[in-house]
């Protein structure tokens, strides 16, 4: 048999293969014109939403009625004072969200985020204290994230490797990691509390920008979504596909300004925006980025929605697996941080309690999918604000705990109805 | 140069254990010519595309792509030399889109890091166009929601995508209904008119007498027949798929050469 390795080069545009010699036909020229005229526009947007392509559509209605709903019942909803408050409540929420979001997009599931957070706070608060280490913030904060992602990377590799669903291995991990800050905080303090004594690690979450700053900070964020869409939207025009309608872009971004500048404005007339309201911006715009925009973002819906198509088109399955467990710790170490520095402290009942539920209902909640695949980072952010808004507007309202759990846990169920129900109506569409 | 076939099986066996799944088969495909690989459950024909396609090697025989003799250690090195397989299940992710899903893998990027969307979707539709897939609304619609019969369009306009000079279908019409199965068998003779090498592997001889330029029996693991279309009857393919002359038992052949 005569040993002949053959290696062709490999012509990575089809265009030079002379597939691409052909006029595109009628049918991508309609859809290319529909789609520039607002009103056509909009019509294929409500078509998709009839299918099942719900996107964010349920939960910024369900947004709005919650809030219309506190404001009436509640005349202290909608202060100043409350407003801020209700963002600091949910930043780190929707912090670790983020995380389990991408975590929910492959279809696994991460249980052990919470205590993995507050892993990351105790080792943090640990190596900052003074004389013993007293390490220098940005290390300190440095080494707590190297831990929680290297949390991620473990419990993803028991996960790919062993064939063990993450259900279990995260459970496991959420025993383990729980006992581990227990066993930090009671071994390096009698009380069971370690105080915080630096003042940028504090300043996280209890700092705010002074109004200048929010308002650069406001037109920076609505003239680089307009300059985003609208490069988007010329370069395809140039390339003669479908693009969004000029009109709607100027209309979405009369919209994010109104609702950005409006939120400044208030934010102002109390103690302004609070850094860490800017630290979640650029992480949900770096993440939603990643997820959206990038190779590896697209592999990772690929995985979540079918595993074994991404494995065939020659993607590392694993690999991805294991990255995005490793986000979800990275994300959950930073959203410790936040926890942290807001409460001043850790102490042997951090990461416990609820978080890991509301993190989980947040994400779910926001419109990610339990069944993989589908779902936005912003999920993370629209999730985290209705959750801490009715949370937020019970407790002002005074009812009982037991109350508060009830409607949560309703919210939730609605969320995740409306998702099953468009799965299922996509699955009806597609039915071969 | 035209009667090198595009890709040619000279001989080749596969064993699974006691099991002799293929025994000393010639297959060959040449550019512009629909292949019909038909027999039984059983037969072979899976073991045959599966080997082609890299998933497994064969135990002897040799491949040839061009008349050269090539080793395929994988579905990677298949796609290299411009062999595309699509499956029966398809393998596309319902969640992404047409144009995702055609460069699943494979995506373009700007910089090394950024999707180049506009350039994918292009490219994408002009695949499409080019095999007059038409029925599609958006190339940014999502898989789920498309037909039985765009499926398989477009699983196959991401097949040709690419290059590839043989293009392997696994049961393309078996889940299809009629106006379905039509545009399918459509888009099968449109690939070989573009001087491709097509194999269509199927149960339904309605199908291979419609688009099928040859057709490659395969019974109990050895190829019992090589038939024109023209010059053959349904009832003769018929019979040799049932009851073609073996050349020897496979069995005890096998056997012996193991124990040798």
């Amino acid at each position: 048999m005569t040993e002949q390795r053959v290696e062709p080069a490999v012509v990575d545009d089809p265009t030079a293969s002379g597939i691409a010699e052909h006029v595109p036909a009628g049918a991508a020229v309609d859809e290319v014109g529909e789609s520039r005229r607002l009103s056509g526009y909009v019509r294929l947007w409500w078509q998709a939403v009839r299918s099942g392509e719900l996107g964010t559509l349920p939960i910024l209605v369900g947004l709005a009625i919650i809030l219309v709903t506190f404001a009436l019942l509640e005349d202290n909803f909608f202060t100043e004072r409350n407003f801020t408050n209700l963002i600091l409540q949910m930043a780190a929420v929707a912090t670790i969200a983020i995380g389990v979001v991408f975590v929910l997009l492959i279809g696994e599931i991460d249980l052990s985020v919470a205590f993995v957070s507050a892993v990351g706070a105790v080792v943090m608060t640990l190596l900052l204290r003074p004389g013993e280490p007293g390490w220098p913030w940005w290390l300190a904060i440095g080494v707590a994230l190297l831990c929680t992602t290297a949390i991620g990377f473990i419990q993803a590799l028991v996960i790919t490797k062993a064939g063990v669903p993450s259900f279990v291995v995260t459970l496991a991990g959420f025993l383990i990691w729980s006992g581990v800050v227990l066993i930090l905080t009671t071994q390096y303090s009698t009380a069971g509390t370690i105080r915080i004594q630096n003042d940028v690690v504090i300043g996280i979450a209890n700092d705010f920008l002074s109004q200048l700053w929010g308002w650069i900070l406001g037109i920076v964020v609505v003239a680089a979504y307009a300059a985003v869409q609208l490069r988007a939207a010329l370069t395809r025009r140039a390339r003669r596909l479908a693009s969004k309608p000029l009109a709607l872009i100027a209309l979405q971004t009369a919209g994010l300004a109104a609702v950005t500048f409006a939120a400044i404005w208030y934010l102002n007339e109390d103690r302004g925006v609070p850094k860490v309201a800017l630290i979640l911006g650029i992480l949900l715009a770096f993440w939603s980025f990643v997820a959206s925009r990038t190779r590896f973002g697209r592999h990772v819906y690929a995985v979540g929605g079918s595993a074994e198509a991404a494995r065939r088109a020659g993607i590392d399955v694993d690999r991805v697996r294991i990255a995005v467990f490793m986000i979800s710790g990275f994300m959950a170490g930073v959203g410790g941080i936040m926890l942290a520095s807001r409460l001043r402290s850790v102490a042997t009942n951090t990461g416990g309690g609820n978080l890991l539920l509301l993190v989980i209902a947040a994400a779910v909640i926001g419109g990610t999918s339990l069944f993989g695949g589908t779902g936005r980072v912003i999920a993370a952010l629209l999730g985290a604000l209705v959750i801490a808004s009715i949370q937020n507007g019970m407790d002002l309202m005074g009812l009982a705990s037991g109350t508060k759990f009830v409607i949560t846990g309703l919210v939730l169920l609605g969320a995740v109805l409306i998702d099953a129900f468009a799965k299922r109506r996509r699955a009806a569409r597609g039915g071969v | 140069m035209a009667d090198t076939p595009l890709l040619e099986c000279r001989n080749v066996s596969k064993a699974f254990g006691a099991v002799q799944a293929l025994y000393r088969v010639d297959f060959e495909v040449r550019a512009g010519e629909v292949m019909a690989l038909v027999g039984d459950n059983g037969a072979g024909k899976s073991t045959l595309i599966k080997g082609i396609a890299g998933i497994y090697p064969f135990d002897e025989g040799d491949v040839l792509v061009e008349g050269r003799t090539v080793h395929i250690h994988g579905p990677r090195d298949a796609a290299r030399l411009g062999i595309e397989v699509v499956y029966q299940d398809l393998a596309l992710a319902d969640n992404l889109d047409v144009v995702a899903n055609m460069f699943l893998g494979r995506e373009r990027t700007r910089t090394g890091v950024v999707l180049d969307e506009s350039s994918m979707e292009r490219s994408s539709r002009e695949t499409l166009d080019s095999l007059s897939v038409t029925t599609l609304q958006s190339v940014r619609q999502a898989v789920a929601g498309l037909s039985g019969g765009q499926r398989q369009s477009v699983a196959v306009a991401k097949a040709v995508m690419w290059n590839s000079r043989t293009v392997i279908l696994d049961e393309p019409t078996a889940a299809l209904g009629v106006a379905q199965t039509r545009q399918v068998l459509n888009l099968v003779r449109r690939l070989a008119e573009r001087d491709l090498g097509v194999v269509i592997v199927t149960h339904n001889l309605h199908d291979v007498f419609e688009v099928a330029d040859r057709i490659t029996v395969l019974r109990l693991g050895q190829r019992v027949a090589l038939f024109e279309k023209g010059q053959t009857t349904q009832q003769e393919v018929v019979q040799a798929i049932t009851a073609g002359t073996l050349d020897n038992v496979p069995g005890m052949q096998a056997r012996a050469e193991v124990g040798a």
